[in-house]
């Protein structure tokens, strides 16, 4: 061995590893050696939660990789765990008999989940929920219909039912105390806090006492200390967490809840050290990571012979990581002596904040509902700032426009990740000095949003605003209200039964919902459910509120359904009609092959439909727009087939229903294509004794042929593949994807596989679920007579106001 | 006094939940939302290109317009996305005891209804 000096680290977590980072900064000549108990490279054990909730994979939360460890030349001891240290030999002793000798030894052992002493935790079925063992255990307990307990309604057992619940499972929170998260929240914020978790699903029990686990090997109810009977299939105990200090003591180090540390994160002997959860400092033990951080750095500081360093304790904040459950807290939660509050509540919204202050500074801070402003708080609480001029904007700040904003107003010196502790100005210089330009570039470069992640959108908006050529990147979610996919949701829908928008975005989401993931559920729920969802206007755009197309001066265009081109001379003539009665501005040729009414006002859309008689067209949706015809064997000296009838049929067939983009659709009678029929969503194109089926063509903001589906000899069986080929577009494709994208990317060999060329019965089933949404489709301008609200379509007038008397 | 800040609109079931209305006051068009339990009112007109935004989808306490999609923020009024520093003029609500929803009257309208010059 070389001459370097021997340095070993017991445990392989976030403090310990991150500690090594920084130590490796200051270029010393150690020979590191790290133990871990656990079988895995040092990931983010904060992302376990998101883990459990499907919002991140397991390769997603690893932090260092088994390449970091050797390109930094560090021995990695894998799964062996420090059962002795003996101080005066200056040794470790593995329990798998090895003996390592140490110049300095660094203890960061974490903390243990604490077990309470209730009988029966010992059985098949009950877990803790510390490692990414006990996450993966969990995943694969959770399913659909299995009844979940967590004991604990902290943070962690919080989020740990949501994990649990989002995998299907049925979950009951037993809490011990009287409200929900009690050392970070006060009563009145557990409450609102309480009353959104219940809103997702998840039931609660406060003041609620186990007495024991019950099973015969395996759980099957807990026993309340009430006498009450819970039937369970798992139990997650989240009772809390106690240093792992029990190798220090027996090493003779002193130690009181967790191993005593002084300022520079020296232990009761000179050559070791300790960091993270397993110390305690100045009275103090830990359980966020941001100070853990810190004593990594000062411990770091101190190795490299910098005398100055001391480690401080700073205030910590806490954030509870449940999508569309925002809760804060940090520093005091009630008022002490000489303290003062300052409240705001909304309970319809479901909001509260509260400040404590001292001497007109900042001393704790709850928010619930709404934590937008919590760096500001921060910002207050860590710098002591004096309060006075600011007294009356204290819970409302002057709206910043956005964060783009907010960020650029927020001083160099400023924390932007609250957990590894890095300001913007370091995130700046680095963006400037690395040529930094995404995301991941910034975790691995400054360890930013490495941590509990909620800062993620302010460096992304730095990195925006900054970074010259800046790169968008990460796994595609349907849009700022969710962290999952279209396709995800769709999964998540149809597995819990999910049949209104607004639940989806209440549980899944952020609680508001946007213009961009609204009308995608709308027509998600629509497709899952076949008319068995909860329809909810207000989620649709508005053209979908009033049947008709807006224009650029709001007024609407009416464009009714005229099957195949086809029309009379009464049907013109009605239409003529109601074109000179409502003053319309002008009548229009489409451009498929109908007529558009244009510049009629929302009021009179009712009446319009009514005059006219006819069905809508649908041209202002995502749905069936129409089929465009040839005259064909009709009237077509080239004629092969009839494609009028074929595509009237075609257009009754389909009309009425809603797609993931609009769909339009064309038959012709040869290949010559006069309706265009090659460059339609689904084309029929005729030829002697066969029809070709074409799908995927586009003539619009692109061209693309379309694709040959299959060559059938009947008209029928045209008809059919077409209606194959409709339903598994409406299935399968992501929200507003035409389906010239659709089948780039999913390829026409899987798409006939899946449909012309699947076995009967699957075909069968498509097309019965087709059948099942076209039973119940409904021509949407038959709400003239039945309006979906009374005042759907209405301008509304004040009421004659009230007499005087009567006035409030 | 009171009087002639208050204009009763309707009942508040003549608003559905997270949508919107237009209510012609005098010579205005106001927009008002109901965003459960709470009525929130703006003009109707977007300040992009006058787009009508009662017609809007909610997001939260937001509305987008439905025309070219800017983002108004329903509270306070200000353009929210995309970032330009206009504000639409706000509205109070409040709802009686007969669940009538009253919006407070617009102060140029108001200084019509005062009527001495009109009149
Ligand atoms: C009225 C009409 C133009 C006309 O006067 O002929 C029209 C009008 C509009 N088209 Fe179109 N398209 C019309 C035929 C077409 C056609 C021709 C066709 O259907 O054979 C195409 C090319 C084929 C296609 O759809 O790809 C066409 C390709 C588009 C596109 C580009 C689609 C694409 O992905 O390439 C858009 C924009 C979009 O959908 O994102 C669009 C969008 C629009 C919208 C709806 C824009 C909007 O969102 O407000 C226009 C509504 C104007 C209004 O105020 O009412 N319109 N549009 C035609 C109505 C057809 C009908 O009876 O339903
Ligand atoms: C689900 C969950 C969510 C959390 N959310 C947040 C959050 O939002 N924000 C936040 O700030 N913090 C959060 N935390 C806490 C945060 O993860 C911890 O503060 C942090 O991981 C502690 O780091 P550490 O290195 O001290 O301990 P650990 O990360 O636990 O690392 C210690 C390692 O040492 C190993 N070890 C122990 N004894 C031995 C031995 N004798 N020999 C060898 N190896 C040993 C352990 O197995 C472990 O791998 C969360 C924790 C969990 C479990
Ligand atoms: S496509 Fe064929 S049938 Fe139709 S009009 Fe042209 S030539 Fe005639
Ligand atoms: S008019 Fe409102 S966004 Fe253009």
């Amino acid at each position: 061995m070389s001459g370097s000096k021997q340095l070993v680290v017991i445990g392989n977590g976030m403090a310990g590893v991150a500690f090594v980072e920084q130590l490796l900064k200051h270029r010393l000549r150690y020979e590191i050696t790290i133990f871990g108990d656990e079988t895995h490279v040092n990931y983010n054990r904060i992302l376990l939660s998101s883990v459990l909730a499907g919002e991140k994979s397991i390769e997603e939360i690893e932090l260092n990789g088994l390449e970091w460890y050797q390109k930094n030349g560090i021995r990695l001891q894998l799964g062996v765990r420090i059962v002795k240290i003996d101080p005066q030999g200056k040794t470790v002793e593995g329990e798998d008999g090895s003996r390592t000798r140490f110049d300095k030894l660094v203890i960061a052992t974490g903390s243990s989940a604490v077990v309470p002493p209730i009988p029966g935790c010992e059985k098949d079925g009950v877990s803790v929920f510390r490692t990414l063992d006990d996450t993966r255990w969990m995943m694969q307990r959770a399913a659909s219909g299995v009844r979940a307990i967590v004991i604990g309604g902290g943070l962690l057992g919080l989020e740990a039912a949501r994990g649990l619940q989002l995998r299907g499972a049925d979950v009951t929170v037993l809490h011990l105390a009287a409200g929900l998260m009690e050392r970070q929240l006060d009563l009145t914020a557990g409450a609102y806090l309480r009353a959104k978790i219940e809103a997702l699903g998840i039931r609660v029990r406060t003041s609620c006492a186990t007495k024991e686990i019950c099973g015969d090997g395996r759980v099957e109810a807990v026993r309340l200390e009430n006498g009450e009977l819970l039937a369970a299939d798992m139990v997650v105990i989240a009772a809390g967490i106690r240093p792992n200090a029990e190798i220090a003591k027996q090493a003779g180090l002193a130690v009181n809840r967790g191993i005593i540390v002084d300022d520079r994160m020296r232990t009761s002997h000179p050559d070791i050290y300790a960091v993270g959860e397993c110390v305690e400092h100045d009275g103090q033990t830990f359980g966020l990571v941001a100070p853990l951080i810190e004593q990594g750095k000062v411990l770091a500081s101190v190795l490299a012979g910098n005398a100055e360093v001391a480690f401080r304790t700073s205030i910590t904040a806490t954030k509870l990581k449940i999508m569309g459950v925002d809760v804060f807290s940090a520093g005091l939660t009630e008022a002490k002596a000489g303290c003062e509050e300052v409240r705001f509540e909304d309970p319809a919204l479901g909001i509260y904040k509260k400040l404590v202050l001292k001497n007109n500074r900042l001393a704790g801070v709850i928010l619930a509902g709404d934590a937008s402003d919590s760096h500001r708080y921060m910002e207050w609480l860590r710098e002591g700032t004096d309060l006075t001029a600011k007294r009356r904007q204290l819970l409302f700040p002057d709206p910043a426009p956005d964060h783009g904003a907010s960020i650029a107003q927020m001083p160099d010196s400023e924390t932007v990740c609250g957990c590894m502790g890095v300001t913007k100005g370091a995130i700046i210089a680095a963006i400037h000095e690395r040529g930094i330009c995404t995301m991941s570039q910034l975790k691995e470069c400054t360890r930013a949003s490495t941590g509990c992640g909620s800062c993620s959108h302010a460096c992304e908006s730095l990195l925006k605003a900054v970074a010259p050529g800046f790169e968008e990147e990460g796994k595609k979610t349907i849009c700022k209200c969710f962290p999952f996919s279209y396709d995800q949701l769709r999964d998540i829908a149809r597995s819990q039964q999910l049949r209104s928008v607004q639940q989806i975005i209440e549980i899944y989401g952020n609680g508001q919902g946007c213009e961009i993931c609204k009308p995608a559920l709308s027509y998600m729920v629509d497709m899952l459910w076949c008319g068995e969802h909860e329809e909810d206007r207000s989620a649709r755009f508005i053209n979908d509120r009033v049947h008709a197309n807006i224009q650029n001066d709001g007024s609407f265009s009416v464009v009714p359904r005229i099957r195949g081109g086809v029309t009379s001379p009464a049907e013109l003539r009605r239409i003529a009609d109601v074109a000179e009665k409502y003053n319309v501005r002008m009548v229009k040729i489409t451009g498929s092959q109908r007529i558009d009414l244009l510049g009629v006002k929302k009021a009179d859309l009712p009446k319009i439909w009514a005059d006219l008689g006819m069905p809508s067209g649908q041209a202002y949706t995502k749905g069936v727009r129409m089929v465009k015809t040839c005259v064909g064997t009709t009237f077509c000296r080239f004629g092969t087939q009839d494609s009028i009838a074929a595509g009237v049929e075609l257009e009754r067939r389909l009309e009425n229903l809603f797609t993931p983009h609009k769909l339009k659709m064309a038959a012709v009678g040869c290949p010559r294509n006069c309706a265009e029929a090659t460059v339609k969503d689904i084309g029929l194109v005729g030829n002697e004794g066969s029809w070709q089926v074409v799908v995927g063509g586009a003539a619009g903001k692109t061209v693309r042929r379309a694709d040959l589906l299959v060559t059938v000899e009947t008209t029928q069986q045209a008809i059919e593949a077409a209606e194959l080929f409709f339903q598994y577009y409406r299935e399968n494709a992501n929200y507003l994807e035409r389906t010239y994208d659709f089948v780039e990317r999913v390829g026409i060999e899987k798409i006939r596989r899946d449909t012309v060329y699947a076995p009967e019965n699957v075909r069968r089933a498509i097309l019965d679920r087709l059948r099942k949404s076209k039973a119940i489709a409904r021509d949407a301008w038959l709400e003239r007579d039945e309006p979906a609200h009374p005042t759907q379509f209405i301008q509304i007038e004040p009421m004659p106001q009230p007499l005087p008397a009567a006035a409030p | 006094m009171h009087k002639k800040h208050w204009i009763a609109i309707g009942p508040t079931t003549h608003i559905p939940v997270r949508e919107g209305r237009a209510v012609r006051v005098g010579t205005r068009e106001i927009a008002i939302f109901n965003l459960g339990g709470r009525f929130v009112a703006i003009d109707n007109q977007c300040p992009h290109k006058g787009g009508p935004l009662c017609d809007g989808i909610v997001a939260g306490t937001a509305v987008v317009c439905p025309l070219h999609g800017w983002k108004i923020d329903l509270a306070a009024g200000n353009v929210v996305k995309p970032e330009v520093p206009v504000c639409v003029e706000t509205f109070r609500t409040r709802v009686d005891e007969n669940g009538i929803v009253f919006v407070e009257r617009p102060s140029r309208e108001l200084a019509l209804e005062d009527g001495e010059v009109a009149a």
